[in-house]
């Protein structure tokens, strides 16, 4: 299936998949950054979204026109966390109030797929529409399901898939009781190598139109994708072998790597892993140092690549290592958290 | 404008979150719902939680929210019969 | 395309712990509400409440509580243990996926602890407990399904979701067996939310009643084991899936449009795929949640598909609650009986028809039924249609 335009928020610049440019964020927890919602969204609408909503609807509604498409047939949408901010505010008011006089409006926002649902309802698309929530391959299992989709459902062309999330005090606060956020501030830039546990926590968002066929505008074919749940780092070459051989495919042909260390030392030897081992001699990728860690960031990892296809250039701050390739035809993005839900994902060149 | 009308504008606009609004921009005889302002059903209950917080008026049929929350003229009127507070 | 069979069922919902048990209170009428014993909230809507308390499914799943495991996955456990027990056999990891459904997940932990774990280390591991794919991640591990494990979360619709999400990873070949279903305990969480919209009775719910006014909440978990029909070994074939349709009222936020769109089209979507009539259904388990504006969407669009000649029907929430993200799941399964007893059930606590309404099944009686289609829509304007048939 081919990506035929794309849109993302993160807490990087809009153009910072091809810029050398990088903010520089001190502090664990990364805002995404501010986009001109109201160019798109009417007020009336606006007053009620939460981040995600907001993030969620401005990137797909992108995505969209850059691919010259207005409704998609299916709309999916991965979330690990889903509408966090609306959760924590119903959940706070219920105790405040001592479960009286309460209000709708956060629990109506509260719900995982009303991300989904909101875009539906702005771009008036009564397609199939569905929300994946598996931690960090909630966007991985929207790309199974795509793919599924468009093999076995022959009204179904065009599909737009994304994934968000966004953060929230008390809850993304948590995190940093649990080990997932870094007990040390750290400047993000500084993020690797990393001797801790945990990492830094951030939001973002990602969406992608895709088409069954090419089109004048594709910037990537989606090869394929797969999800398993768990994995002992001491297979992950043979698990990675493995995925690449469904398409007859071995590492060496494989022009870059996307891999999502994190900065958790107790994790990060998944990648390592392959860094010193399949891939030692393929050009590797790091982005989360910019970006910041959460459920939704491979769909930026992912966004990633394709700009690798689409301009055939990478700006520096993104390469872990020295290798080089003379042309970028095939990109695997390799993901997971806390050593549980991993994916991967093999795009080409058009 | 009576007090109540303005303090019902205030907390209109804070409790539905209408950002860019100032009281002066709602009209006392304006449609709140619909073609007025465009408040919707979501917002019909978020009022009649307004109500019974600070005024003390519990409404027991929903539908009754209809006549009373169509402009802010007619709900200051209801108001000021059922206030308990 | 493959032909996807089900092959074994388990579930644990206020009307029993087995399928055997729920299917007795369906042939009783015997509904499962009560006021709410576990759920610690001040309100006394009824409710569908499992009476077995965490500690209780601790014990008799020979777990303990430092694993951080939530309500809604030791219901879930609950279930799919029924379906290896039942049919003698254990998973098949390796080749074995997952999907589940839940609206909430494990977000009864979070309410519970939410001050807590500033103070209270021991409670940190349920700090991931809110996000639905935890307690999928639960689940999978008891059972030490390693591949493919997702987690769908769409409102009331998810596990009829997970359904179809499992059909096509059959259908499309990826997979010869997947286990599917979904899981929604109790919360305050959900509690308060309907209650704030309004929308819950404080007595048994009357599904397609002229005078209904609100749904009762309920909690469960059910789970089907879903193969190839040409890779089982199974003798026992439960039902065949014979279509399965998903589309968006595209409407409101929570509320459904008064013509049914969303629904209309998810229902004929499944038929589309079943390659069948609307005549060909035998029997509707409609979403049928007792509120105003679901009742009154569900009804138009029904006509919209059925015509003059719509089927038996009925909502079965009448004896669960609706039981939000394991909702589908639940119907999927009381379909399922439906094929096997020849019966349909009854919608419990209807009296009056509607304006212009439909009247729905209103004893349990036999019925032929070959083919049965199970509604469910969620907020997000979230609709669901599958079709379950007799197999061959």
């Amino acid at each position: 299936m081919y990506i035929n335009g794309m849109s993302n928020i993160s807490a990087q610049p809009d153009d910072f998949l091809t810029s050398a440019e990088i903010i520089d964020i001190q502090g664990n927890i990364l805002s995404a950054v501010v986009r001109p919602y109201r160019e798109l969204i009417k007020p009336m609408l606006l007053r009620r979204m939460s981040k995600a909503v907001k993030m969620g609807i401005y990137t797909a509604v992108k995505s969209l026109s850059r691919s010259g498409l207005e409704c998609p047939d299916a709309i999916l949408v991965g979330t690990g966390q889903g509408c966090m901010q609306d959760t924590e505010k119903f959940m706070q008011q219920i105790e405040e109030s001592k479960e009286q006089l309460l209000t709708p409006t956060s629990f109506i926002q509260s719900t995982h797929n009303t991300v989904s649902g909101q875009i539906a309802l702005f771009l008036k698309c009564n397609g199939y529409n569905m929300t994946y929530t598996q931690n960090s391959v909630s966007f991985e299992s929207c790309l199974l399901d795509a793919q599924m989709q468009l093999e076995l459902d022959e009204d179904i062309q065009n599909v737009l898939i994304g994934a968000v999330d966004e953060t929230s005090e008390k809850f993304t606060g948590f995190q940093k009781l649990d080990g997932q956020i870094k007990a040390e501030t750290i400047l993000n830039k500084e993020l690797f190598p990393s001797s801790s546990p945990g990492s830094i926590i951030s939001e973002s968002a990602a969406f992608f139109s895709i088409s069954r066929e090419k089109t004048p505008r594709s910037l990537a074919n989606c090869v394929g994708s797969k999800i398993i749940n768990e994995i002992q780092s001491s297979e992950i070459e043979e698990k990675v072998v493995e995925f690449l051989s469904e398409f007859d495919l071995k590492p060496e042909q494989m022009d870059a790597v996307v891999l999502g260390n994190n900065g958790d030392h107790r994790f990060d030897d998944y990648y390592q892993i392959l860094q010193q081992g399949i891939f030692n001699n393929i050009l590797q990728l790091n982005y989360k140092s910019l970006t910041g860690e959460n459920n939704s960031i491979s769909a930026i990892g992912c966004a990633l690549a394709v700009s690798v296809l689409q301009h055939q250039k990478i700006p520096k701050k993104f390469r872990a290592n020295s290798k080089s390739a003379s042309k970028f035809r095939r990109i695997l993005i390799y993901n997971q958290y806390l050593g549980r839900n991993h994916g991967f994902i093999l795009l080409e060149r058009p | 404008m009576s007090d109540l009308h303005t303090e019902l504008k205030e907390s209109i606009i804070e409790q539905l979150n209408l950002e860019d609004m100032q009281p002066a921009d709602i009209e006392n005889n304006e449609a709140l719902f619909g073609d007025g302002l465009g408040l919707d059903s979501i917002d019909a209950l978020e009022l009649i939680v307004l109500l019974e917080k600070d005024y003390g008026i519990k409404l027991t049929d929903p539908n009754q929210g209809k006549q009373i929350f169509n402009s802010i003229n007619t709900m200051a009127d209801f108001i000021e019969k059922h206030r308990t507070k | 395309m493959k032909t996807v069979v089900v092959t074994g069922m388990g579930i644990v919902s206020a009307i029993g712990s087995s399928v055997t048990a729920n299917l007795q209170s369906l042939q009783n009428n015997s509904d499962g509400l009560s006021k709410p014993d576990i759920l610690q909230t001040g309100h006394q809507f009824p409710v569908g409440e499992i009476k077995i308390t965490d500690a209780e499914l601790l014990e008799e799943l020979k777990l303990t509580a430092s694993l951080g495991i939530t309500r809604a996955s030791l219901l879930g456990i609950k279930a799919i243990t029924e379906i290896f027990e039942n049919s003698g056999k254990l998973a098949d990891n390796a080749n074995t996926a997952f999907v589940s459904g839940t609206s909430v997940g494990g977000i009864d932990k979070t309410e519970q602890y939410f001050d807590l774990f500033d103070e209270k280390a021991a409670l940190r591991p349920y700090i991931q407990a809110q996000h639905p794919g935890y307690t999928t991640q639960k689940i999978a591990e008891y059972f030490g399904i390693q591949g493919l494990v997702t987690t769908i979360s769409t409102a009331c619709s998810s596990s009829a979701n997970a359904i179809m999400t499992g059909a096509r990873l059959i259908q499309s070949g990826r997979y010869s067996k997947v286990i599917v279903g979904g899981s929604d305990c109790l919360t305050k969480f959900t509690l308060n939310g309907f209650n704030s919209l309004r929308i819950l009775s404080d007595e048994p719910a009357k599904p397609f009643d002229r005078d209904r006014n609100g749904l009762n909440l309920g909690e469960a978990a059910a789970y089907l084991l879903l193969e190839a029909e040409d890779a089982t070994s199974d003798q026992r074939i439960l039902a065949k899936i014979s279509g399965a349709g998903n589309a968006n009222d595209a409407f409101h936020q929570t509320a459904s449009s008064e013509d049914g769109e969303g629904a209309f089209k998810a229902m004929n979507k499944a038929l589309k795929m079943a390659n069948m009539e609307a005549q060909n259904i035998d029997y509707i388990n409609a979403h049928g949640t007792g509120t105003q504006n679901n009742d009154l969407s569900e009804t138009n669009a029904l006509k919209r598909i059925f015509k003059e000649t719509v089927p038996k029907f009925s909502s079965t929430k009448g004896f669960t609650g609706h039981t939000l993200g394991a909702a589908g799941a639940v119907e999927a399964i009381f379909s399922i009986l439906s094929i096997q007893e020849q019966q349909v059930f009854a919608n419990l606590n209807y009296q009056n028809i509607m304006e212009d309404g439909l009247i729905p099944v209103r004893e349990n009686r036999k019925h032929q039924v070959d083919h049965v289609m199970s509604n469910s829509f969620g907020f997000g304007g979230n609709c669901t249609s599958l079709i379950f048939s007799k197999h061959e």
